[in-house]
């Protein structure tokens, strides 16, 4: 039953999408990397080096790409809705970094 | 063509020139369209972060020079890891809602037991999970707004409170759309039973959810976790 998998039709093309069991591992890893991160947030040697921000975010990352692939299907589905989800986020990820840059979040000055 | 958009449009579906249904094509354009209006949000929480001349404060406590009372940090880690549990959970359960629908009338394994029927084809039970959880999260989102006036903590009090309860109380409004939608699909389930044909209905609401929570994955690590 493990083996089962879900396809579904459009005008031109048959897909798959993921198993039952491929869903359950997904949200094992979700839940782990969770539990990674609060972890991160308690031990005062990570918080206070210079890897912990990184890291959280490699972690968040993570997890985000793994929701959008498996559970919004991104992986598998057409490559319009790819750009459709891709081309905003990307222009939302350069606003955000232009804007701390402006307002001299990451700026080395007094 | 069409005689094809003709065909198509007989039988309840709303395919483009491009081969896919609009009603997808407009889903996935409004989640990039939520990408900006989050990153927005977030932005301006981020730019205005650590510039909060009164408590409380988020990771610090902070003494007030006119009273001398201390306030703690005000962000409750456990609580919310808590309730982004429940969140990527019910991203579990909406998929699985998903393929149930699509499933609906497949012959079924030949191992396939009760619990396989109840846990592997049931929409309504995972339609129903979805909900739950949703309204559990908006639960923990309650009582953690509750509790920060509580504290002392509104949105006029400084410019923590301000950006933290605009970008979570619009995620939190996101949220109980969600679960609307999600109620109303889970009636009409009950109603006439959704089957495959209406797979793409659970689709769209399925992509509009699990986007829900992949804004909260950002939320929980740029608001609640980075100092």
């Amino acid at each position: 039953m493990a083996h089962e998998h879900a396809e579904v039709a459009s005008p031109d093309h048959v897909h798959e999408h993921p198993t039952w069991k491929e869903y359950k591992w997904v949200a094992f890893i979700l839940t782990v990397i969770t539990v990674l991160e609060v972890w991160a947030y308690y031990v005062p040697s990570l918080v206070n080096s210079k890897l912990f921000v990184p890291l959280l975010l490699i972690m968040s990352a993570t997890k985000f790409a793994i929701v959008v692939m498996f559970y919004m299907h991104l992986k598998y589905d057409h490559r319009l809705f790819r750009a459709l989800f891709t081309g905003p986020l990307t222009i939302a990820i350069v606003t955000l970094i232009s804007l701390l840059f402006l307002f001299a979040k990451f700026s080395t000055a007094p | 063509m069409a005689a094809t958009a003709v065909e198509s449009h007989a039988h309840g579906h709303h395919y483009t020139s491009t081969g896919l249904d609009n009603r997808k094509v407009a889903i996935w354009a409004f989640i990039g369209s939520e990408c900006m209006l989050f990153a927005s949000l977030i932005s301006t929480y981020l730019i205005y972060k650590g510039r909060s001349i009164v408590g409380p404060l988020p990771h610090e406590a902070w003494t007030d020079p006119t009273t001398g009372m201390v306030m703690k940090p005000i962000l409750n880690i456990p609580v919310t890891s808590m309730s982004t549990f429940v969140l990527l959970m019910s991203s579990l359960a909406m998929v699985m809602a998903l393929a149930a629908v699509e499933m609906r009338g497949r012959p079924l394994p030949p191992d396939a037991g009760r619990g396989y029927r109840l846990f592997h084809r049931s929409s309504k039970f995972w339609l129903l999970m979805t909900c739950l959880m949703g309204a559990i999260f908006l639960g923990f989102q309650a009582f953690e707004f509750t509790s920060f006036v509580h504290e002392g903590l509104t949105i006029r009090r400084n410019l923590f409170g301000s950006t933290f309860f605009t970008l979570t109380g619009f995620h939190g409004a996101h949220v109980t759309a969600g679960v609307i939608w999600l109620g109303t699909l889970l009636a009409i389930d009950i109603r006439r039973g959704l089957q495959p044909k209406d797979a793409l209905l659970v689709d769209i609401a399925a992509l509009y959810w699990h986007f829900v929570d992949v804004v909260w994955i950002a939320i929980f690590t740029l608001i609640y976790l980075i100092r």
